[in-house]
C-alpha cells in the first residue's frame, strides 16, 4: 500500500506555497476584487516562468511532462491562495482538452503556447441558466461555422482560443471544435467571485476546428469534465483547508466574555466538523488523482467523489469562516470573502454539487453493473 | 501511488491467508458453543501455533510483527469472520496498558493468558455520575496496609460477567483537584464484594453492566502507575480505545444501494428518484472518505510511521452516519419501515436493530461531542473551556441531582 505522494512531490508543493506567500498574498487578490484588470498578469508571468502551465504537457510539446501527482498540489496552493489567474482555464480546461482530442496539428500550435503563458485557453459548455443537455444545445455548427452565446464562460474574455461544445449540424449531435478568441463577439460578465473574470460569448458564422471524432462531443466533455473535476476538488481543499485555518486564527485573537472565542465549543464544533469534512476530501481526492494519474477505469466515480465532498468541504469552511469572524467577516474590508465567493465559484465551474451527485450514483451503477 | 502490497507484504499476507484458510474453524465445529467459548476456541488455536496478537512481542505471547502486518493480518482474519469479539478490550485496551505501566513480573505473568485467550479483561471506568467528564469518578480505594478497599459503582461495562480481570480508575485522594487524585489497578473480577448486573439497552441487548464494589480488597502489586497518577494510566488505554472502536457498525452504503435497487418508489425502483440518488451519494462520499483515510495511515504504518490525527474521525464520522442511514432506509420501506417482525421485515429486522442500535455507538468510547472537542484541543490546538472545578479539591466541587 501506498496511498501517499511522493517526496518530490511534497517538495513541489512546498515550493509552490513558498512562491504564492510571496508573489500572491491577500493584497494582490484584492487588487483583482477592486480593480478591472481580468486576472494578475505579474502572477501569471511568474507562474508560467516557473513551468507550472506546462506540468502535464510533454516535453516535445515544449511542457515538463510531469504527471498528474505534480499538477494536483499546485492546484492545491493556488486554491489556498485564490490565485486570481487563469490557470485551471488554460490547464484544466484547454491543455487537457488538447491532450485529450486535438489533432497533431492542433496540439503543435497551442500547447507550446500554453505551457508558457503565450496563451491563455478555456472551455465553453454553459448557455445560461440550467444544466447543459446534449440535445438542447442551442450554439450551431454548419459547414464549418459556428453561431449561437455561451456563458458564463471563465477568461472567455481574455482566451486566445476557446474549446465549444455545439450541436453539430451534419450528425445531429454535439461535437467538440476549437474556436479562435478574435473570431469572437464578447463582453467581460460580473460573476459571484470577480477575482476569475468570466465572459459572455458569441459566434456569429466563426470559423472553427473539430476537435476529436465529430459527433462525441457530449463523450469527449464527460471525460474532460472527470479529469478537471479531480483538478478542481484540490483547489477546492487547498482553499478550504486555508479558509479553516483562517477560522481557527481568529477565534484564538479574538476574546469575548473575557476568554477566546476558540474556546467555546460552539466555536470548536464547528471548526472540528470542518477539519473532518475537509480529511474526508482529501482523502478523496488522493484517490480521485491516483485514477485520473493512471486513466484508471474508476475515474468517473472517483472524480465525483472527490468533487462533491471537496464542494461541501469547502462551501462549510468558508460560510462558517465568516460566521466565526462575526460581524467583521462580512465586511468589504476583510477577506473572509475571497474564500466564500472562491468557494461557491469553483463548486459550479465544472458543475454543480447536485449535478455530481447524480454523476456519482451513475458511475456506481455502471462500475456496478460491469 | 498503487494499492498493492510491498514484495514483503504479499509474502505476509499469503501466509497469513494459507494459515488462516485452513484453520478458521467451520460453523459445525463451533456447534453447541457460547459466544465466549468460540472466541476462547479459536484464540487458543492462534496463540498455540504463533498466530495470536502477532504485534506484541513474542516473550508476552506475541509474534514480533510490525504494525502493517497486524494491519494485514486484520484484513485476512476479518475476510473470513472468525469470532473475536469479547476478546478486544483485554486484548486492544488492558494489554496496551500494562505494556507501558506494569512490572516485568506482571507483564510476564498476565499478558500471554490474554494472548491465548484464557484470560478475558473487561473495563470499568464511567460511572454513573461520571461519563464524559471520566475525572469526575467517585468510587473509593483507601488504603489499607499492602491492600487497597475499593467501594462504589461502575457503569457500561461491557462483558463484566464473564470476565476474568478487569482495569479500573478510582479515587484514592477526594481533597486534591480531580486529575490528581486517581489510581489505576487491575483486578480480578471474582474477587469478593463486585456484583454484576446486566443493562438492557434500546435494541434489546445487553451488552453492558453495572458493577457494584463493596469493599472490595485489592492488593497493591496491582496497581498500575503512582499513586494519583491515574489519569495519566487511563490516558493510554483510552488512545487505544478509540482505535479499536471502528465505524461503528451494521450499515453501509452497499447496503443502501441495494436497498434502493429493491425498493419502489411510484412503481419503479427508489434508485431512480433524483432525492434517494442525492443522499446515496452524499453518504458515499462520507464512507469512502473514511476508506481512503484508512489507506493513508494504513501507508504510513507501512513506512513506520505513525498515523495523523485524521484516523480518529472514523467513529465520529461513521456512527452518525450509520444512525442516518437504517433512519432513510426505514423510510424507503414506507408502512413497512417500522416491521421488526423477523418473518415480515425485509433483512430479517436488521434496519430496525440498527436504528435502534446506533444511539450506543454515538456514546461508546467518546461521545461525538468529546470526539469533537479532541479534535479542536488536539489537532487544530483551541483551547480548553475554563473549568470551573479547575484547581479545587474533589470535594468541593458542585455536583447536580442527576447523579
Amino acid at each position: 500500500m501506498n496511498f501517499e505522494l511522493s517526496d518530490d512531490q511534497k517538495l513541489v508543493r512546498e515550493q509552490a506555497r513558498a512562491f504564492l506567500d510571496e508573489h500572491c498574498p491577500p493584497s494582490v487578490v484584492r487588487c483583482i476584487l477592486e480593480g478591472e484588470e481580468p486576472y494578475d498578469r505579474e502572477l501569471w508571468r511568474g507562474i508560467a516562468s516557473l513551468g507550472w502551465l506546462g506540468t502535464t504537457i510533454p516535453v516535445s510539446y515544449g511542457g515538463l511532462g510531469l504527471s498528474h501527482y505534480e499538477l494536483c498540489v499546485m492546484a492545491e496552493e493556488l486554491g489556498r491562495a485564490t490565485a486570481p489567474v487563469p490557470f485551471s482555464s488554460s490547464v484544466y480546461f484547454a491543455a487537457e482538452a488538447l491532450l485529450l482530442a486535438g489533432s497533431e496539428e492542433q496540439k503543435q500550435e497551442w500547447l507550446p503556447q500554453l505551457a508558457i503563458g503565450e496563451a491563455i485557453g478555456t472551455l465553453a459548455v454553459a448557455e445560461g441558466p440550467g444544466r447543459p443537455v446534449p440535445s438542447q444545445l442551442k450554439t450551431r455548427v454548419s459547414s464549418g461555422v459556428m453561431s449561437g452565446e455561451k456563458y458564463p464562460v471563465p477568461d472567455g474574455d481574455v482566451a486566445d482560443f476557446v474549446v465549444v461544445v455545439a450541436q453539430d449540424a451534419a450528425l445531429g449531435k454535439p461535437s467538440m471544435f476549437l474556436v479562435r478568441g478574435e473570431h469572437l463577439n464578447r463582453r467581460t460578465i460580473e460573476t459571484v467571485d470577480r477575482t476569475r473574470s468570466h465572459a459572455w460569448i458569441e459566434a456569429n458564422d466563426a470559423p472553427v476546428e473539430c476537435m476529436g471524432v465529430a459527433g462525441q462531443g457530449w463523450e469527449l466533455l464527460e471525460n474532460l469534465m472527470n479529469r478537471a473535476a479531480v483538478l478542481f476538488a484540490w483547489e477546492q481543499v487547498g482553499g478550504s483547508d486555508a479558509a479553516l485555518e483562517q477560522a481557527r486564527q481568529y477565534s484564538l485573537e479574538r476574546y469575548a466574555f473575557g476568554r477566546p472565542i476558540g474556546s467555546f465549543q460552539a466555536i470548536k464544533h464547528k471548526l472540528a466538523h470542518a477539519y473532518v469534512n475537509n480529511t474526508l476530501a482529501r482523502s478523496n481526492c488522493y484517490y480521485g488523482i491516483w485514477a485520473l494519474a493512471n486513466d484508471a477505469p474508476e475515474l468517473p466515480l472517483a472524480a465525483a467523489t472527490a468533487r462533491v465532498s471537496a464542494s461541501q468541504a469547502y462551501y462549510y469552511s468558508s460560510k462558517e469562516n465568516i460566521q466565526t469572524h462575526g460581524g467583521m467577516g462580512f465586511t468589504w474590508e476583510f477577506d473572509c470573502q475571497f474564500h466564500y465567493r472562491r468557494a461557491k465559484l469553483l463548486s459550479l465551474a465544472v458543475g454543480s454539487e447536485t449535478w455530481w451527485q447524480e454523476r456519482l450514483v451513475t458511475a456506481y451503477e455502471q462500475a456496478n453493473a460491469a | 501511488m498503487d494499492f498493492s502490497d510491498s514484495p514483503e507484504e504479499a509474502r505476509f499476507r499469503a501466509e497469513a491467508r494459507a494459515w488462516l484458510e485452513k484453520h478458521v474453524p467451520s460453523e459445525r465445529e463451533l456447534a453447541g458453543m457460547d459466544e465466549v467459548e468460540r472466541c476462547k476456541y479459536w484464540q487458543k488455536r492462534k496463540y498455540d501455533a504463533g498466530w495470536a496478537c502477532i504485534r506484541w512481542p513474542k516473550e508476552y505471547g506475541g509474534r514480533d510483527s510490525s504494525a502493517m502486518q497486524q494491519v494485514i493480518w486484520n484484513q485476512e482474519e476479518s475476510r473470513l469472520s472468525p469470532p473475536t469479539g469479547v476478546l478486544s478490550i483485554g486484548q486492544g485496551m488492558a494489554a496496551p496498558t500494562l505494556m507501558q505501566w506494569a512490572n516485568e513480573e506482571v507483564k510476564r505473568k498476565h499478558l500471554p493468558p490474554l494472548a491465548s485467550g484464557e484470560h478475558i479483561w473487561c473495563q470499568l471506568f464511567s460511572e454513573p455520575a461520571s461519563g464524559s467528564d471520566l475525572a469526575a469518578l467517585r468510587m473509593r480505594a483507601e488504603r489499607e496496609g499492602d491492600d487497597w478497599i475499593l467501594n462504589g459503582q461502575k457503569i457500561w461495562t461491557s462483558g463484566a460477567h464473564y470476565s476474568d480481570y478487569g482495569i479500573v480508575v478510582v479515587r484514592s485522594d477526594p481533597t486534591v483537584p480531580k486529575h490528581q487524585g486517581l489510581t489505576y489497578f487491575f483486578v480480578d473480577m471474582k474477587s469478593a464484594g463486585i456484583e454484576t448486573r446486566p443493562i438492557k439497552q434500546i435494541s434489546g441487548d445487553s451488552n453492558f453492566n453495572e458493577v457494584y464494589f463493596n469493599d472490595v480488597r485489592v492488593p497493591d502489586r496491582q496497581r498500575l502507575g503512582a499513586v494519583g497518577q491515574g489519569w495519566q494510566v487511563s490516558m493510554t488505554t483510552l488512545m487505544h480505545e478509540r482505535l479499536a472502536i471502528g465505524g461503528g457498525g451494521g450499515l453501509n452504503t452497499r447496503h443502501l444501494f441495494r436497498l434502493a435497487e429493491q425498493t419502489e418508489i411510484d412503481g419503479r425502483p427508489a434508485i431512480e428518484d433524483r432525492a434517494v440518488r442525492a443522499r446515496l451519494a452524499h453518504w458515499y462520499c462520507r464512507e469512502m472518505g473514511l476508506k481512503y483515510t484508512g489507506y493513508r495511515a494504513m501507508t504510513a504504518l507501512s513506512r513506520g510511521e505513525i498515523p495523523g490525527p485524521e484516523n480518529s474521525i472514523s467513529k465520529l464520522v461513521g456512527a452518525v452516519q450509520s444512525q442516518d442511514m437504517a433512519s432513510f432506509a426505514m423510510d424507503l420501506l414506507e408502512f413497512c419501515g417500522a416491521v421488526m417482525q423477523r418473518d415480515l421485515a425485509a433483512g430479517e429486522g436488521q434496519l430496525g436493530y440498527a436504528f435502534l442500535g446506533s444511539p450506543g455507538i454515538r456514546i461508546a468510547g467518546g461521545s461525538d461531542e468529546i470526539m469533537l472537542n479532541i479534535l479542536a484541543e488536539r489537532v487544530l490546538g483551541m483551547p480548553q473551556d475554563p473549568r470551573v472545578d479547575k484547581g479545587i479539591p474533589f470535594h468541593e466541587i458542585a455536583t447536580g441531582s442527576k447523579n
